[in-house]
């Protein structure tokens, strides 16, 4: 049987792979997708939660599925802004590699 | 679901999310990240969250992906090139992952109802969509019209953002 933990798990592999990518990667468009997938993971996990506790009525709790509605709602205006700005910086600069931008290195 | 099917979406997710960080090209990246997202619908269904998964395969398959692959071919951004890797940062990045992937997996070994399979359900969700919109309009309301108000700004600050700045 495939139980709460199988899908914590999953979760957790899923974010680490997120993190690495924000970590390892020079390419502003592939951290920005590493980022998504680090949302998503946090979604999995919600929803798995979601299922498990069923309620009085015999139904999953919802409250966790309005959640995610709420995380996937900001992430897409997050993408949308962090895209914007990424134009915006390869038109100022003509890279979208972090390397490059170290105006405000100390 | 059975279980085996489980196992074959999870490791479809896994696999393709591995292979953004991996790939080179951006272009192959942000693919593999559509076939990722996929395999996390599946998921999401598989955990009778039906409206979510739709919601899923919408938002990010359609809407998300499609601006990434806009931006890649607006910026016309190519592979990256191969350079030195530096040893230390790399191992120093997948360190820092790996150590936090084991701590949560010691957090989850020691959280006790994590060993429990899902009850079951008295009924069945089709109709998750109408409960999840009572659950959002009647005790969300206020989030729910903050949320309103931050795609607006988000769309304001978008537009002002990729205006060209006049000469």
């Amino acid at each position: 049987m495939i139980t709460l933990g199988d899908y914590l798990v999953v979760s957790a592999i899923l974010f680490a792979i997120g993190f690495a990518g924000v970590m390892l990667r020079r390419n502003l468009i592939v951290i920005l997708m590493s980022l998504e997938l680090m949302l998503n993971a946090a979604n999995l996990s919600l929803v798995a939660f979601s299922r498990f506790r069923v309620g009085a009525n015999g139904l999953p709790d919802y409250k966790a599925q309005v959640f995610v509605f709420f995380v996937i709602t900001v992430a897409a205006a997050e993408v949308a802004v962090g895209l914007a700005l990424l134009v915006a910086l390869y038109r100022a600069r003509q890279t979208t590699d972090v390397k490059d931008i170290t105006s405000l290195k100390f | 679901m059975p279980p085996f099917l489980f196992w074959l979406f999870a490791s479809l997710m896994l696999v393709f999310g591995a292979a953004v960080v991996l790939n080179r090209n951006p272009v192959a990246s942000a693919l593999s990240l559509v076939v990722s997202f996929l395999g996390l619908a599946a998921l999401f269904m598989s955990l009778d969250a039906y409206f979510v998964g739709i919601i899923q395969v919408l938002v990010y398959a359609g809407a998300v992906m499609v601006l990434f692959l806009f931006i890649i071919m607006l910026l016309d951004i190519r592979a990256e090139e191969r350079r030195r890797i530096n040893w230390l940062a790399t191992a120093g990045g997948i360190g820092v992952a790996v150590i936090l992937l084991v701590q949560i997996c010691i957090v989850i070994g020691h959280f006790q109802p994590a060993r429990r399979s899902f009850p079951p359900l008295a009924r069945s969700t089709t109709d998750d969509v109408w409960n999840i919109g009572q659950l959002l309009f009647n005790n969300y309301n206020l989030p729910f019209q903050i949320i309103g108000v931050l795609v607006l700004v988000a769309t304001i600050g978008v537009v002002i953002l990729s205006r060209r700045e006049p000469r």
